[in-house]
């Protein structure tokens, strides 16, 4: 081999090495963040480090370490697929942590859900005491 | 230079799932050990990731896939009936 392509690499297992261990750390950080914070919402912030970035930053070093283009495609599919799916299922553990009151509603910065539950409920409230009004005044 | 790293990764992925371990353990509510459960997947999903990254190979590719598809459905249905539960309650 000649000294050049040893070189290169070097360098691509280094870049490699690097993308693994702070794809772990993406790991550890998503841990303590799971063990130190204090509610629901600020835990699921924590949890999606290595779910994404963690996960990109692996997949990014398996394409350098195999060396061959035609894995990047196939990577990147299997990303995706997590990039798709991760928003979903946490949209549906923050709305149940929302609607069973899992938080602190003091840590919270601002509550744009707030407005739209109580707009909603005093439409139900609304609904409601029409149809009692038209009861009575059929019965009269 | 991979051997090293492997070994670097191994306890890092490891104090991670302990931690992740402790939360579902102790978490106050089932959504908080839904939340860890998922971070445990990933964390295996990152060491099927680091095996294949220093043997070279892509075995464990489709199980990747898979282990997201289950983590995904998981949280979903867990999440779906916690919901249905607490708004029953509130109802009585």
């Amino acid at each position: 081999m000649n000294p050049e392509a040893s070189v290169v690499d070097n360098v691509i297992d280094t870049v490699s090495a690097v993308f693994l261990v702070a794809g772990a750390l993406m790991s550890l950080a998503a841990a303590v963040g799971l063990l130190r914070f204090p509610d629901l919402l600020s835990r699921m912030h924590a949890a999606t480090k290595p779910q994404v970035l963690g996960l990109f930053l692996l997949l990014a070093a398996i394409g350098l370490q195999l060396r061959s283009w035609w894995v990047w495609p196939v990577l990147l599919v299997a990303w995706i697929f997590q990039l798709l799916t991760v928003p979903v299922s946490a949209h549906m553990v923050g709305r149940a942590g929302y609607r069973t009151k899992h938080l602190h509603r003091e840590l919270l910065s601002s509550d744009e859900l707030e407005a739209v539950v109580q707009k909603a409920a005093q439409s139900a409230r609304d609904e409601s005491s029409r149809d009692d009004e038209s009861d009575g005044g059929r019965r009269d | 230079m991979m051997q090293t790293v492997l070994a670097v990764t191994a306890v890092i992925l490891s104090l991670a799932a302990a931690g992740a371990i402790i939360r579902i353990s102790r978490g106050p509510s089932l959504l908080d050990r839904v939340l860890a459960s998922d971070v445990l997947l990933a964390i295996l999903g990152a060491a099927l990731c680091i095996d294949m990254a220093v043997n070279r190979h892509l075995n464990n590719l489709m199980l990747l896939v898979a282990l997201s598809v289950v983590g995904f459905i998981g949280s979903v249905t867990v999440a779906r009936f916690v919901a249905d539960r607490r708004e029953q309650a509130n109802e009585s």
